[in-house]
């Protein structure tokens, strides 16, 4: 029973494989988003604690460390819905074939960068707001 | 010598059923924060300034804040069981486990009800 098979079982994976990869990013950004929760609810209840409390969170909040972090999350984000939605489709059973996979596996690449890069233009042309 | 017999060996190791729920929920709260996620990327955004009278006034609102509400309930849970499956697959060991697993539970539960009070505090008029 102790020499049951652990995961991750690294080496029998073929490293640089779009499945591979997809997945993995897949996961990666999922627990970033879950960190970027703590922000999200940081920032609510800074909110709620009142204007004087509110300024000194939007000063930390506004630290340069943190404008790389909202980079990071605006792309994880766009990162993990679209291959969120791909997981979607696969759950309804379309899309399984190799073929299929390997090109919606592209589509998820172009599609998220579109999106961050969409999202961040946004972000910096959407009004001339500091963060 | 194995004095359990080979019934008692495997039983628990198998599926216990539970799978079913736990990808069904994950894949509910998915489909939902779809929506929920772009709706909220898209607000903030939007939003004109982000002082304090303006997101107060924004999260003031009755659908922004029932909205709010249901992205923080519904991300947490998501984020739950996606953390959940990272522990299990990459934490060794029952004792460990069961201390991550209880912890990223608790955290979740706190990031849940702290963000939901937050906004019924502005939503209902508390926030000075």
């Amino acid at each position: 029973m102790t020499e049951r098979p652990l995961s991750p079982h690294l080496s029998v994976y073929r490293m640089r494989r779009y499945t591979l990869l997809t997945s993995i990013t897949n996961r990666a950004t999922g627990l970033v988003l879950s960190a970027g929760l703590i922000l999200l609810v940081y920032w609510l209840v800074a909110v709620a604690s009142g204007e004087s409390a509110y300024r000194g969170a939007r000063h930390v909040l506004s630290l340069g460390v943190l404008k790389a972090v909202y980079v990071i999350l605006l792309a994880t984000f766009s990162y993990h819905l679209i291959a969120g939605i791909r997981h979607l489709i696969w759950d309804s059973g379309a899309g399984l074939e190799r073929a299929q996979a390997k090109r919606s596996a592209a589509v998820v690449a172009v599609a998220s960068l579109l999106l961050l890069a969409g999202l961040a233009w946004w972000a910096l042309h959407g009004g001339g707001r500091a963060p | 010598m194995i004095l359990r017999s080979p019934l008692a060996q495997v039983l628990g190791r198998g599926s216990a059923k539970e799978g079913v729920h736990h990808w069904w929920v994950q894949r509910l709260t998915s489909v939902a924060l779809v929506p929920l996620t772009v709706w909220f990327v898209v607000s903030i955004l939007s939003l004109p300034s982000l002082d304090h009278a303006t997101v107060a006034a924004w999260m003031g609102q009755l659908w922004t804040a029932v909205f709010l509400i249901l992205l923080v309930l519904t991300a947490a849970w998501h984020s739950q069981l996606g953390v959940r499956v990272v522990v299990e697959d990459y934490v060794h060991g029952s004792g460990a486990r069961a201390l991550t697993l209880a912890l990223v539970t608790f955290f979740h539960v706190v990031v849940a009800v702290a963000g939901v009070l937050a906004i019924l505090k502005v939503a209902l008029g508390g926030a000075a």
